[in-house]
């Protein structure tokens, strides 16, 4: 299989180049509008800040391509924000893949509740061949500040603060906001998953 | 709902697992990938490496070592130990590093923390404070692996390091560090409760108890140990069992 995964200036894709690599993967790292169009299955990282992401997927023409792209692409924790319509990080305008806003967790005095959310959360509701074999309420990690709220994409559902899309789909996109490559045994099954889509 | 994270913590010498005692006296603990691999398996949450090598070539070996450990393991890790530049963390999370550990250098050069979370975000931030209780009751900031002690008061600088853009503290107690009679309950509630980025405890972790009461009563949102898990003396699966049956969020 021919697997991609978006070269761009966000940190965080040798550990998913890892990770599928620990599940028998090899994939090619590029930003390379032919190999990205031709591939397989592509998917998209990253971990960062919206805006800065956005305009360098814009001055390399990016944004077009990723939008325009017919096989299963899978957006990971900023990449599954940059698919949606906007983000409130640093008001941007987004690809709108999935026609959802992205907004800022608001700290919640009293709770204990910290903003960013790091570390081991629940998923639930989840739907689609992307959750095969995923149990209800498995545990995935997440490191966010921002969230997608839920909508008509939403196929999977985890409650910080208030329940938010844990992960989107729509027709070949698909978008998580845990981290997978980092998800233990749950996160390897969801890349295995994703590969046979 | 989001749980309290359990993380080992390995420090590194010459790419082997070692543990001191009250920050001295290194014994031998085994290889580090193996250990964190193990570690992985039987439901650690995040894992810490710190590389306490001192020599010239250490640059080179951590990010040799951090390769191998991104290759085998899935779950975060932290990588912390001499860090200093914007290009030391570049190296350590292109070689797949999660998120990297700052201390002595960054109180040195606050600065160091805004470029970090600016460039890699504040997620990938930890900032690690070793803090001791003096006679006056106070808490005061230790570096260089806590042989220099400073005037500064340790939540002085975590909340200053969490304006800069610190993601989480990693605070560890030097008069519990070692000791395995529970945390430094009192200090790490004060900064659990009042800052607003995670707050990780760390020295002193002996039994099943303290970890309970680092939760509870110290508010903390992750607990960090060492030698307890490295000689087998609490494993990870019946720790997080019965922390569950205290009521304590647990990832099973």
């Amino acid at each position: 299989m021919n697997l991609v995964i978006i070269k761009y200036n966000a940190g965080n894709i040798q550990s998913v180049r890892y990770a599928l690599e620990r599940i028998g993967a090899t994939a090619t790292v590029t930003d390379d509008h032919e190999m990205i169009a031709s591939a397989d299955k592509v998917i998209f990282p990253g971990v960062g800040e919206a805006s800065t992401a956005m305009h360098y997927l814009r001055e390399r023409k990016l944004d077009q391509l990723i939008i325009g792209l017919q096989q299963p692409v899978l957006g990971i924790c900023l990449g599954m924000q940059l698919m949606c319509r906007h983000s409130e990080e640093n008001d941007t305008t987004c690809l709108n893949i999935f026609d959802e806003a992205v907004k800022q967790f608001k700290p919640q005095q009293g709770t204990g509740l910290k903003v960013p959310q790091i570390g081991w959360n629940t998923i639930s509701d989840v739907k689609t061949p992307l959750f095969n074999m995923v149990p209800e309420n498995s545990y995935c990690y997440f490191v966010h500040g921002y969230y997608a709220a839920k909508g008509e994409h939403t196929i999977a559902t985890t409650d910080y603060i208030q329940p938010y899309s844990s992960a989107l789909h729509r027709d070949n996109f698909y978008g998580v906001q845990f981290h997978p490559e980092k998800s233990a045994v749950v996160g390897e099954k969801i890349l295995t998953n994703f590969l046979k889509l | 709902m989001l749980t309290k994270r359990i993380i080992p913590c390995l420090d590194i010498k010459d790419g082997r697992t070692v543990k001191g005692i009250n920050f001295e006296n290194i014994r031998d603990a085994g290889d580090p990938v193996e250990l964190g691999a193990l570690y992985a398996k039987t439901g650690a949450d995040e894992l810490v490496f710190l590389d306490i090598t001192a020599t010239n070539e250490k640059r080179k070996t951590l990010s040799e070592l951090v390769n191998r450990i991104s290759q085998n393991i899935n779950i975060p890790f932290t990588v912390g130990g001499g860090i200093s530049s914007v290009e030391d963390v570049q190296v350590l999370l292109q070689h797949g590093a999660d998120k990297i550990s700052v201390n002595t250098a960054a109180y040195k050069n606050p600065q160091l923390i805004a470029d970090l979370s600016k460039e890699f975000g504040s997620q990938c931030v930890v900032l690690a404070i070793d803090t001791k209780q003096e006679t006056d009751g106070q808490w005061y900031v230790y570096l260089n692996g806590g042989r220099v002690k400073t005037d500064t008061l340790c939540t002085d600088w975590a909340r200053q390091a969490v304006d800069l853009g610190a993601g989480e503290i990693l605070l560890t107690s030097m008069n519990h560090d070692g000791t395995k009679q529970g945390f430094a309950l009192d200090i790490t509630a004060t900064l659990a409760g009042t800052l607003s980025v995670p707050v990780i405890a760390s020295g002193g972790g002996g039994t099943m108890q303290h970890f309970t009461d680092v939760f509870t009563k110290g508010k903390a949102d992750a607990a960090l140990a060492a030698s307890i898990f490295h000689f087998k003396e609490i494993g990870i699966p019946e720790l997080k069992d019965y922390l569950a049956g205290q009521g304590v969020r647990m990832r099973k």
